[in-house]
């Protein structure tokens, strides 16, 4: 029971969705288990098309293995069309460039607005699409969807240059100027709150953009599209055309190019995306192996790059620890999303002294989580995103068996329809094991020992990875001087994925490069141009 | 033709109202409600509108007429003692207002802009009713831009970092921009509904609560606003406002030991006293003064620019800016064109019916403002200005004033140095860069000043030289939420508007730990 109220501050305590700051988002749901698909084409210009050829693929539903629908597949051809709206949309002299600063931002809030009104019918499809479970789509994905935009909203005002003390007879002055045109590609784990995060900064600074949806969860991101192409109508434009018809104004898309959405794979579509001469940027979250292509192939037109990479996060657990808060949100840091976080706690440190104490209840938790149809208002649990990613996670599982870490619970499959795999722990899992080095991105948790911070600290560290950790202690100077110590992008004490807009994020190490969310973010999306002006006479 | 076209420039690039941010606030001419009801004349405390403790109310006038409109609650330090608890309430630690997210204070803002922007036709028509601006800048300047600064503060909250400092040793220091607490807002006549969205932005932003004493001749618009205030869900006591006078009302809110901290605009000699009473508690004191601001418009400029941008400069608002640009020194090449031009735009300015869709000019606000007014233009003739055009009262009903034009000022005449705030321009003649810098410093108000020319070193090197918080080139009034204001010298003190604006309203705090080892 305990635990049971526990796990509900945890969530809330660590998702942080700031529902408060929505106007209506209540706890309400209205599930709809069949959420019409309704757009299945690119948006390319303001228009829904399809991929040049007309192929398409099919989505399949990760709850069953059967398809749910086809989508239009984006080839080179589609990115070049894409990438041309995008450049047209940033040319000198364009709307996109001449709005207000406080345009965009009004942009985006109205964006938000729009994703808060079709949250229900958002949330539904992102489970029958990504297999999450409902609740978390409706409580968690969408609000924070809407959080981010609305936190972004309120920048692009407020990115100042400087004015600079330069000595002699001069004047000078920065601007932060639009990147210009980026390509961003968005993973599977979190269709739309990436895709959000994605959209905040590119619209903050000005930019356009080409937005890759994954090949496995493009529905959101497709009807996202058709909100955006809803949300622009900025009342310059309006201003603009009083001498045309009213149905000009209807038909008048102002933000035609900003933002561009198209579906497609990796080697194809995102790989020309990268490649492409006219794209300045490219945000890239997914794996490290494919962010490595991606930074190689960017370098070489010395293209700006942001990766959010896999991780390996220490959770740091120490004996001086609120016992059951550390149970409950270890729990959550490890299985939550089905485990497929890049910043997953996915190396569980924990004091010898508790050790034995935290195993088992940790295991008893493990047991009692509810795996199932997403849409089952209890389940915690759905489906991994693929077969492949299943089986990936099967194969790392046996390998933890076989090294010899001890398989408390869990360990299989789970049923024989869709990519369901049963909440796994291990415990004396040692740092060589594969287990605790490599990404598994599954409900698997591999519990280790530890005797001092010194030794844990050291233990922590080593790894290429360095995206997120976390510390669960009482003791003041504990919390701030091991936070201080790991390298890694987020460290949480006593609590566990905090992803308040206002808080960057992203990796040291291998598990990236630049960060996201957060005032930093928008430091990847500009361009610093230093206007230097010969005067007559400068004073103080 | 060219003047008309010139004149709605102006204002477009001159008040930059940022009404593309709104999402319906488009400008549009639309007729004014020349009644509108009179919804609130009560105090607003702790959400609840409520009477005077004493009972006592004043008598609110329309300046297009001198009659009496209604009468509205006059609050004495018996209220003030009431608003100023109510808002130390909502302050505690652990109240729903200290307790709520930064975003949602945003929310809040934003909701408020919403609400704002639902009613702008009938606050338009209240403001135009109880001030005497026309109908027209009401409807397309004051409501848009207070829409425009509530939604820029909204997106503050979220964006206040504190810091975390790189100390030596073994510590860990940061710090926190907390809010100074309960303050005290007071709010000027000229612009009711804009400097109350001014003082309610950073107030909320910063996260303070607050009690805003709105000015005795214009309350209706801002009792009206209070009840968004409650619609847009503010929690109790965070907003109070009150209406009164200053003698009574404003000095006990100023005086309050439980008020934190005073933000005041109106005139420098009031600002004085209100300066002088909270040093004595150290109470934060923010002020936004008079002016006497020079507009600088060298012979390279573009002359109808510069000609229309002057008439606004000065006559917007019937002169009753704070920053008017209200020394017009034309350099001496052509001043003579300079002058005809502007003595042929103020002909043509159309004073009466504020509601009337062709009126630019309306009254001033009241008859001891239109008194000094005359009694200004009078030392001027006396001093031996050339009186080019204007000069008396404009009918024989409300507050009105003819556009008056001087030319051949010179800078000893009182109406060269002192804040006129009504429809009166002087023209003064000057011939190089170092003189007219000089001339226009000499003054102890440094708000704002302007400069027309196509001159880039001239531009920039004058606007560097010049002694004032807002230096315009080649346009006036630009008021974007996104820049600050405020006076140098005895303009003012700190900054309204901008990211300035947020640290007249914050503490910072910086907490130290020691920790046993820190390393890089």
């Amino acid at each position: 029971m305990l635990s049971k109220l526990l796990s509900k501050q945890v969530v809330n305590q660590g998702l942080r969705l700031t529902t408060r700051t929505l106007s209506t988002a209540s706890q309400q749901k209205l599930v709809d288990r069949k959420p019409d698909v309704k757009y299945q084409k690119l948006f390319i210009n303001n228009e829904f098309v399809d991929a040049l050829g007309g192929s398409t693929y099919e989505i399949i539903n990760p709850t069953t293995g059967d398809v749910i629908t086809e989508v239009a597949d984006a080839s080179e051809k589609d990115i070049d069309r894409a990438v041309k709206a995008a450049k047209d949309a940033f040319r000198l002299g364009s709307e996109w460039r001449r709005m207000d600063p406080a345009g965009r931002g009004a942009l985006l809030y109205r964006l938000a607005d729009l994703i808060e009104r079709d949250r229900a019918y958002l949330a539904a499809l992102e489970t029958l699409n990504n297999g999450k479970p409902f609740k978390d789509s409706y409580n968690i994905d969408i609000p924070h969807c809407i959080s981010v935009l609305r936190y972004y909203a309120g920048w692009p005002d407020k990115m100042n240059g400087k004015v600079l003390p330069l000595g002699g007879d001069f004047f000078s002055y920065t601007r932060r100027e639009p990147i210009g045109v980026v390509g961003q590609i968005i993973p599977w784990n979190f269709p739309m709150i990436l895709l959000c995060w994605k959209i905040g900064p590119s619209v903050a600074t000005g930019c356009t953009s080409i937005i890759k949806l994954d090949e496995h969860t493009p529905l959101t991101g497709l009807y996202t599209a058709k909100l955006i192409e809803e949300a622009g109508f900025p009342p310059v434009r309006i201003l603009l055309l009083k001498r045309k018809t009213s149905s000009q104004i209807e038909k008048s898309i102002f933000l035609q190019g900003v933002i561009n959405i198209v579906a497609g794979d990796g080697p194809h579509c995102g790989a020309s995306l990268v490649k492409h001469p006219d794209v300045h940027k490219i945000a890239f979250t997914g794996s490290t192996q494919v962010g490595k292509i991606i930074g190689v192939e960017c370098a070489k037109q010395v293209k700006r790059t942001t990766l959010e990479l896999g991780g390996k996060s220490p959770n740091i657990v120490f004996a001086d620890c609120d016992l059951d808060l550390a149970v409950e949100m270890s729990h959550f840091a490890l299985f939550f999303n089905q485990g497929q976080c890049c910043c997953a706690g996915s190396r569980t440190y924990v004091d010898e002294k508790i050790y034995d104490e935290f195993v088992q209840r940790s295991v008893e938790r493990t047991k009692r989580r509810k795996v199932g149809d997403p849409f089952d208002d209890s389940t915690e649990q759905g489906p991994q995103i693929s077969h492949e990613q299943m089986d990936k996670i099967l194969d790392l599982i046996e390998s933890g068996r076989r090294n010899g870490a001890k398989l408390l619970t869990g360990g299989e499959r789970h049923g024989d329809k869709g990519f369901f795999v049963q909440p796994t722990l291990f415990a004396d899992v040692q740092d060589n094991h594969r287990i605790a080095r490599e990404e598994i991105f599954g409900p698997v948790m591999q519990v280790l020992k530890f005797k001092s911070i010194e030794e844990v600290v050291e233990r922590a560290n080593d790894s290429d990875y360095g995206l997120a950790a976390s510390i669960f202690t009482k003791d003041l100077d504990k919390a701030i001087v091991v936070s201080n110590a790991l390298r890694a992008g987020s460290v949480w004490v006593n609590t566990y994925d905090n992803f308040d807009p206002v808080a960057p994020f992203g990796g040291f190490k291998q598990s990236g490069l630049g960060r996201e969310k957060s005032e930093y973010s928008l430091d990847s999306y500009s361009e610093t141009k230093c206007v230097t002006m010969k005067i007559s006479e400068r004073n103080s």
